[in-house]
């Protein structure tokens, strides 16, 4: 994935327990100014929330970029969390309810998953997890 | 969608006029509506903010802003929701599944008690969950020899199911009641240690009666003592016979001893399930069970199994706490 390319959007540092409140606030700024609705908003900032808290918990360090995307004249946001952390082991079955342990990164992949129209996840045991969301305006 | 949000507003405003029963109701009927459009809890806040908006000419601020709020509430309450949902869905199927096994290894586990002549045969087996961790196999073929096997897996449910079943293919290969149970606890200890995960291990107590001199030989591989009621002493005893459990290590020796009975002697062979009592740390349960069983000596072998279970398990406030089972061979 262009690492370098993606510094050029919006970055978050997720270091603190109050990094997770400003991803939120920038995916939801974002959100607002490419046109979702509210409750669109709320989706967004809800899913960014959950690959924030993850980082924070499970990877200690990483960072959220948020973008805004366009394919065939539709308008749309991504958002990228990037960590170093401990990595997951079966990215593809981790989107199944119940499959990762509760108290373990990537148990809220699945609801993130509902609240996006896409997920993508990229994994490597002990080198760390890319995990790009999307969603559309309708 | 559209459609659904003046249809909303309507009926808001209606309730707002009148406060009836039936302005509530004609509400209610709408969710059909907003299922059919995949209208989510958080949309109809969103909706039900916008229809506020319209009716209420200036609608307090706060008021405004807590639906706001009340729609992040909603987000991350619906997704919370679904997960727990997708979960109780799974759980289901899970449940489903282990009632298919439970009856495959039924079936599978079955035993026939075998009517050898000069033999009364009585046998209870109790699992504690859907999946048996116990198992009695007999052996009965058309010689001299009535041979049985108590066997107790260290583990329950699905795990010990499977492995139980291993034991019996073991028991099955031996095909005649005449092998020395010496000789049969070593090949299920090489077979199990060989083939079975280390976390798992086997009790057996295995015996074989020689129908024409009236013999029990049984050896043990770490199972519970059978008890021998000698009728004309009145009086019991253990059978025990050292040897560790089945899969530890390979390549061990297990012994054998004799006893000769006489008639209306009896030998009640048990499971841990019988005699663990939890919460109750001084109550000698094989004492208990010793005079319990002597009580019953004048019914017929399965009427003895049937009344120590009634009488142990109502001792368990009929929730036992491990897999139950008990075989009573008398002689008479």
């Amino acid at each position: 994935m262009g690492v370098l390319k993606m510094r050029d959007h919006p970055t978050v540092k997720i270091v603190t327990e109050l990094d997770i409140v400003a991803a939120r606030r920038l995916s939801r700024y974002m959100a607002k100014e490419i046109g979702f609705g509210v409750v669109d908003q709320a989706r967004i900032a809800t899913a960014t929330s959950e690959l924030a808290k993850n980082i924070y918990l499970y990877a200690t360090t990483g960072e959220i970029i948020v973008e805004k995307i366009e394919k065939d004249g539709q308008k749309g946001i991504a958002i990228t969390a990037i960590d170093s952390g401990p990595g997951i082991a079966n990215p593809h079955k981790i989107l199944e309810d119940g499959y990762a342990k509760s108290s373990s990164q990537g148990a809220g992949l699945p609801g993130v998953k509902r609240l996006m129209d896409s997920i993508q996840i990229n994994s490597e045991i002990g080198k760390g997890t890319v995990i790009r969301i999307e969603k559309w305006v309708k | 969608m559209k459609e659904l949000k003046v249809q909303y507003e309507k009926v808001l405003s209606d309730y707002l006029l009148n406060q009836n029963e039936s302005n509530l109701y004609i509400g209610q009927n709408l969710v059909r509506e907003l299922m059919r459009s995949n209208v989510s809890p958080e949309d109809l806040v969103s909706i039900h903010k916008q229809s506020m908006e319209n009716i209420v000419p200036n609608l307090p601020e706060s008021v405004s802003n807590s639906f706001d709020f009340l729609i992040e509430v909603m987000v991350h309450f619906g997704l919370k929701l679904k997960e727990h949902q997708s979960l109780l869905l799974k759980q289901e199927e899970i449940r489903i599944e282990m009632e298919i096994a439970a009856k495959i290894q039924n079936l599978l586990l079955e035993t026939k008690i075998p009517k050898p002549n000069g033999l009364d045969i009585g046998m209870v087996s109790v699992p504690v969950r859907k999946m048996n961790g116990d198992y009695v196999h007999f052996m009965h073929d058309d010689g001299n020899y009535f041979s049985v096997a108590v066997t107790d897996v260290v583990g329950k449910g699905v795990p010990a199911a499977l492995c139980m079943s291993m034991v019996k293919y073991g028991l099955d290969t031996l095909e005649y009641a005449n092998n020395n149970p010496s000789y049969v606890l070593e090949v299920l200890n090489r077979i199990i240690e060989k083939s079975v995960d280390d976390s798992m291990f086997v009790s057996m107590f295995y015996g074989r009666y020689d129908l024409e001199n009236d013999i029990f030989t049984f050896g043990s591989a770490g199972h519970e003592p059978a008890l021998y009621y000698n009728s004309k002493d009145q009086t019991f005893s253990d059978l025990d016979s050292k040897g560790l459990l089945l899969g530890v290590l390979p390549e061990i020796k297990y012994s054998q001893k004799d006893i000769h009975l006489s008639e209306n002697d009896f030998i009640i062979l048990i499971t841990d399930g019988v005699t663990e009592f939890r919460n109750m740390d001084n109550f000698d349960s094989r004492a208990y069970i010793k005079r319990l069983a002597k009580s019953l000596s004048h019914l017929s072998a399965q009427e003895m199994c049937n009344k120590i279970f009634e009488n142990l398990n109502k001792l368990h406030n009929f929730q036992l706490a491990d897999d139950f089972t008990i075989v009573t061979i008398k002689k008479y």
